[in-house]
């Protein structure tokens, strides 16, 4: 068997060794951040024309992470790129006959950018988190609240899972244009616009994003949003189902085709 | 050593590699022969274990691929000369590979040097030549100074200069009592490089034979002579009990005897030879004949044109022995 740790640490070299690496991990912390501190901003000038169910149900930490519905789009292609680059280059088969044990390979690799995307993810929600409460004025909470820290580190862990996710279906569909070509207009549009149908809408809570952005919330009923059947670690936990079954069908692609 | 025990690949119905058998053997250089589409890049992918064959095996110094400890420390293998990332350096594409077979990172730039990519060692690769994507991909093989070396058409898109090293280069490696084997479609490359042959036409096994075998068996040599006197010649090599034939460009030509007995018989009646000449047919022509019936795609005849059967070398001068053999038997 080849040596994990040399396995890992040559996933590690191939990772920051390119630079679409920086570029789409820059942007999802900087988007995010940005973002979210422009609605900070926006909802602190402009409270009191809410609806009043909005602003007795009003939830700072949330709103805190509102520039994540862009900046997680960058963590997907971070995500996309990991492993589809692989395929888009040739270079798979010469990584596969340097490691010829699928299971090592493809979750070391995952592992490596895995944690770069869980420690970024992090960092973002943690940035976007205090920045936010600064801009929001007399609107704002602190980390100490019932909750909150739970939902600033649930943001760190749903940024990293969304790059995962990624990286297993990029690892079943082969090719980075396919999967971003799938995943940018699914969690963009698809579940942003079904999460808001009436109908459509038990399906789509159940959906990656919509089961683990439970675990931002700390208000229940957030912004109005309606009651919904599972709490925030149980969202968290639906998520991470999704990503366990991306992993697999990924992991038993490469093990069965040919590369 | 690598072996191969009746490996098949069926894409669908269509059977790519058909019970292939043989074995490579160390401290030659195994040339790999075959028309293109005959199967030869997916047996060596097979033979990487990249792709799953449909049955049979391939042996590495008796093992798998996949149990192979650090596999670039036994087999390197040159298969697509861009399967690299464009966008990182060509040190560093080379450093994930060292790395992840705990080779010393020293060694990615002895590999450079070796191959003449040092100047440009930097550089993304995908600002690369086809002849520097190739050398990349020939030093990614040879980064683990594994026994065992495949190259899958190593020549395409070098320059003269090119072809010439990577010559020499599987050479040296063969001297050192390393296995190397490398594909091509070109006969004319293999005669020059090649000390074994191995030539699969549609994924069978055509020939297995020691190079020095195959161009014995496979080319015919004969002596042509031009000269003035032409009948009082044909005449003297009659009386000598030797056949000879005259072509349509007015030469004589004839099988089994050597260029000093036939100077000497000239000299012997005072007849003036214009020409006095060794030949051999060409290698290419043996190998168009053997896998004439198993040429993947036949390039389309004009309409009224024979058949693409009918378009084999013709038997007579220039073909090779067997097939002559073969329409006797």
């Amino acid at each position: 068997m080849a040596s994990t740790p040399a396995v890992l640490q040559s996933e590690w070299t191939k990772i920051r060794t390119v630079s679409s690496t920086r570029w789409t991990l820059i942007s999802a912390l900087a988007v995010t951040v940005a973002l979210s501190a422009a609605l900070c901003a926006l909802m602190n000038a402009t409270f009191d024309d809410l609806p009043a169910t909005e602003r007795l149900t009003f939830d700072p930490t949330l709103i805190s992470f509102s520039g994540m519905v862009l900046g997680q789009l960058a963590m997907v292609v971070f995500g996309v790129l990991v492993v589809g680059t692989e395929y888009s280059s040739g270079m798979i088969r010469t990584s596969l006959a340097a490691v010829p044990q699928r299971a090592t390979f493809i979750f070391s690799k995952i592992t490596v950018a895995g944690l770069l995307a869980l420690v970024v993810g992090m960092a973002t929600s943690f940035l976007t988190f205090f920045l936010g409460q600064a801009l929001l004025g007399e609107h704002r909470t602190t980390i100490g609240e019932e909750n909150v820290l739970r939902a600033v580190v649930g943001g760190g862990l749903y940024m990293g899972l969304m790059a995962i996710f990624s990286m297993g279906v990029a690892t079943m569909l082969r090719s980075s244009m396919l999967s971003l070509g799938i995943l940018m207009p699914f969690f963009f549009l698809v579940s942003q616009i079904l999460s808001a149908v009436p109908g459509a809408k038990d399906v789509a809570r159940y959906f990656p994003d919509q089961a683990g952005a439970k675990i931002m919330q700390v208000v229940p009923n957030a912004m109005n949003s309606g009651d919904s059947p599972y709490g925030p670690w149980t969202g968290l936990g639906i998520m991470l189902l999704w990503v366990v079954a991306a992993l697999v069908g990924g992991f038993l692609v490469l093990k069965k085709r040919d590369a | 050593m690598i072996e191969l025990e009746g490996l098949t690949k069926r894409f669908g119905t269509k059977v790519a590699v058909d019970h292939l058998s043989f074995t490579v053997r160390p401290g030659v250089v195994t040339g790999f022969l075959g028309p293109n589409g005959a199967g030869k890049s997916t047996t060596m992918r097979m033979m990487l274990d990249l792709d799953n064959p449909t049955s049979g095996t391939v042996r590495i110094d008796g093992r798998h691929y996949r149990d192979l400890d650090e596999p670039l420390k036994y087999i390197g293998a040159l298969l697509d000369a861009k399967a690299m990332h464009g966008g990182r350096s060509a040190y560093n594409n080379l450093l994930c590979l060292a790395q992840s077979n705990r080779i010393a990172e020293r060694r990615v730039g002895e590999v450079l040097e070796l191959v003449g990519l040092t100047p440009v060692a930097r550089k993304k690769s995908k600002s690369f030549s086809m002849g520097m994507g190739q050398r990349l991909g020939i030093a990614s093989a040879l980064l683990g100074d594994p026994e065992i070396l495949m190259f899958d058409e190593p020549v395409n898109g070098l320059d003269p200069e090119g072809i010439h090293w990577i010559r020499n280069l599987m050479k040296t490696l063969a001297q050192e009592g390393r296995t190397i084997f490398v594909s091509s479609h070109l006969m004319s490359e293999m005669a020059l490089t090649a000390d074994h042959l191995i030539v699969i036409g549609q994924g069978k096994l055509l020939a297995d034979t020691s190079m020095a075998d195959f161009i014995h068996k496979n080319s015919r040599s004969y002596v042509r002579l031009r000269s003035p006197q032409q009948e009082q010649l044909r005449d003297v090599l009659h009386a000598a009990g030797m056949t000879a034939v005259e072509t349509a460009g007015g030469t004589l030509e004839v099988d089994g005897a050597s260029t000093e007995r036939l100077g000497e018989l000239a000299a012997e009646h005072r007849i003036v030879l214009h020409e006095l000449s060794a030949q051999r047919a060409s290698l290419e022509e043996a190998f168009m004949q053997m896998t004439a019936g198993a040429v993947e795609y036949h390039a389309h005849l004009a309409p009224g044109a024979p058949p693409p059967d009918a378009a084999a070398p013709p038997a007579g001068h220039g073909a090779p022995q067997w097939a002559a053999r073969d329409k006797g038997a």
